[in-house]
């Protein structure tokens, strides 16, 4: 395994209060995978992507049995041996492609730099190695775009140049968060190709963070579904999409708008009513509790046990694995 | 640029235009130059003759027509007290001034730049404690009295450093520290909150996560983007040092421009202190200046606004 992650907390102050973000997650990632971490806005997806970067917000506090990176173990190493680990063999790619370049250097200044701290080479290689980079993730003109500076660039331009600068190295694994959330459809498509046949050509694990479930569908060989702070619902793309067990799994697909129910005005959007939890104290019961809509008595006494079903996948719920399977059909 | 260099110096002088018509007026309206030339015990008819001499029995538009006339060709006028050139005597105390207000504002710097991200680097600690009083404290005690404690300390106690004139350095060393101190809690402030704001950037946390050097990451990437205000108020801090700390000169009885604007205020001296202020007002203008076109070469995207 690349990466193994067990038992993963993450616990934030907020105003006083602590605020527990991801309250125990296991994740495995092979080489050469894509794992999808899908969930909506809160649910501390972002905050498990960072942790394993160990990139927290300050007075975030981390625990873990386990977060292992190809054997080593990323929560007790120096920020010095951190650092050379970071951007060469783990990268991560960042929601915000419009901020997340230093605006005050050029494209080229920011990636020659990343390729010369990790492999020393002159400026001349370094260069050479970038417009290698910026071309095979699809930008042209690349020896012009290494003399811009970021403001000159559009926001899909931005999000290669950082998917470039996290392949300078060639990294073992990489984090994607959100990378195409703030790019409009095309461009979004098109990042999802570059980042996919980087991937398989490089045979890198890949943790992609999404609440958008075509993406998952387009990109995933596995999937987590993540709900505040924990993970109901784990499997591969084909049995999580086609056959979710877990009641929060058939909301977020059933929120999904499709095509042949739009444009007619004749059927509702379905949504699952109500808000992600914030969670101040430790609930070991379902996480999904306050908005599930097959919530039973146990629910409200028990922690859920986490269960194998037929299609393959595991889910953290009470409901007989029957009943999942009849309200699956 | 040219055009922007253009229309910035067509501002200048009509800033500089505006200064001297305001400086003009107030010191021959609001006060009789006669008077000062002549002196409190003068008779009429001494002030009579006297402004027939200098042709103050004139109106004001022709007066300031001439006076502006002859700031053309560089004659700012002759000082009432001493009969010589006013230029002359600026220029040659200058020096003096412009010596203080560089080293003054060295030190400032010197001081505020790692102070101010050491304690963006580690806010709430020791460090960060030591820069905020630094901070109230340097802005709190006024120059005069830090002035006065320093001679005290290192002039009559220790008696390590001269406490006046200008001769060599050494004499600049306790000036320049006041007038430094007195610059530098601005500085440490601003520092400090571009920093903190810089260090929690997007950009800052993709140059972590690609394994930049901490180092690099602090005095590189975050602080070329923290100091950009940090010029414009320096800027703004070395004009107004440029122009003669009255305070700090007189106290250590430095002979530059802010110790003349001090005699020249205390005698009513008028074509002194009318081309002290036309200087001090050009040089806040062309700092201002170099300023913008400092931050322009290193903050790309002002380069490109202006295009």
């Amino acid at each position: 395994m690349l990466l193994q992650v067990r038992d993963l907390k993450v616990t934030l102050q907020d105003q006083g209060q602590r605020l527990r973000a991801v309250r125990g997650v296991d994740l495995d990632l092979a080489a050469g995978e894509t794992l999808c971490v899908v969930g909506e806005s809160g649910c501390g997806k972002s905050m498990t992507a960072l942790a394993l970067m160990q990139l927290l917000p300050r007075g975030a506090e981390l625990s873990s049995s386990k977060l292992q990176f190809d054997g080593i173990e990323l929560s007790k190493l120096s920020r010095h041996k951190l650092s050379a680990l970071r951007g060469r063999r783990i990268s991560m790619i960042f929601q915000e492609p419009m901020t997340a370049l230093n605006p005050v250097f050029t494209i080229g200044d920011q990636l020659r730099a990343v390729y010369r701290r990790h492999t020393g080479v002159s400026s001349a290689e370094a260069q050479a190695r970038a417009i290698e980079v910026l071309e095979s993730v699809g930008l042209t003109n690349a020896e012009l775009r290494m003399k811009q500076f970021p403001h000159q660039l559009s926001g899909g331009l931005r999000q290669r140049v950082l998917i470039a600068m996290a392949l300078m190295c060639e990294p073992e694994m990489i984090i994607c968060d959100e990378p195409t959330t703030a790019l409009d459809a095309t461009t979004q498509a098109q990042i999802l190709r570059i980042l996919k046949e980087a991937q398989s050509a490089r045979k890198m694990g890949m943790l992609f963070i999404t609440h958008d479930l075509g993406v998952v569908a387009r990109i995933a060989d596995r999937v987590a579904v993540m709900y505040a702070g924990r993970i109901v619902e784990h499997g591969s793309r084909a049995a999580v999409l086609r056959s979710p067990a877990h009641p929060y799994t058939k909301g977020l697909i059933a929120s999904v708008p499709r095509p042949q129910d739009g444009g007619t005005g004749s059927k509702r959007l379905a949504s699952i009513p109500g808000n992600v939890p914030a969670f101040h104290h430790e609930d070991p019961r379902c996480p999904f509790l306050s908005r599930c809509p097959k919530r039973m008595s146990i629910c409200t006494r028990e922690a859920p046990p986490v269960r194998q079903t037929e299609a393959g996948q595991q889910v953290a719920c009470h409901l007989p694995l029957d009943a999942q399977e009849a309200l699956t059909a | 640029m040219l055009s922007f260099l253009l229309k910035r110096a067509t501002m200048a002088v009509v800033v500089m235009v505006n200064v001297s018509i305001i400086c003009f007026v107030l010191s021959n309206v609001a006060y009789d130059p006669a008077i000062g030339i002549a002196g409190a015990q003068a008779t009429d008819e001494d002030l009579a003759l006297i402004r027939q001499t200098y042709g103050l029995d004139r109106p004001l538009l022709v007066r300031y027509g001439e006076y502006i006339g002859n700031i053309a060709q560089g004659d700012f006028g002759v000082s009432y007290l001493t009969k010589r050139p006013v230029l002359d005597m600026i220029v040659e105390r200058l020096p003096v001034t412009a010596l203080l207000a560089i080293l003054s504002m060295a030190l400032a710097l010197a001081i505020a730049l790692p102070l101010g991200s050491a304690a963006a680097l580690w806010p709430d600690t020791i460090i960060d404690r030591l820069a905020q009083l630094l901070a109230v404290a340097g802005q709190a005690i006024p120059n005069f009295w830090a002035g006065l404690l320093l001679i005290v300390l290192f002039g009559v106690q220790l008696r390590w450093l001269p406490i006046s004139g200008s001769e060599s350095v050494a004499h600049f060393v306790l000036p320049s520290i006041t007038l430094g101190t007195f610059a530098m809690p601005p500085l440490i402030r601003l520092i400090r909150a571009g920093m903190i704001e810089v260090l929690a950037s997007d950009y800052i946390r993709t140059a972590k996560a690609m394994g930049i050097r901490p180092f690099q990451i602090t005095f590189k990437y975050a602080l070329k983007n923290a100091v950009l205000p940090v010029v414009s108020l320096s800027a703004v801090q070395l004009g107004f040092m440029l122009g003669g700390s009255i305070v700090v000169e007189s106290i250590f009885a430095l002979n530059g421009v802010g110790y003349l604007a001090w005699q020249s205020m205390s005698r009513s001296d008028m074509p002194v202190i009318q081309a002290i202020v036309l200087l001090i007002s050009l040089i806040y203008i062309v700092l201002t200046l170099l300023a913008d076109l400092l931050n322009a070469y290193m903050d790309p995207r002002l380069r490109s606004a202006r295009k």
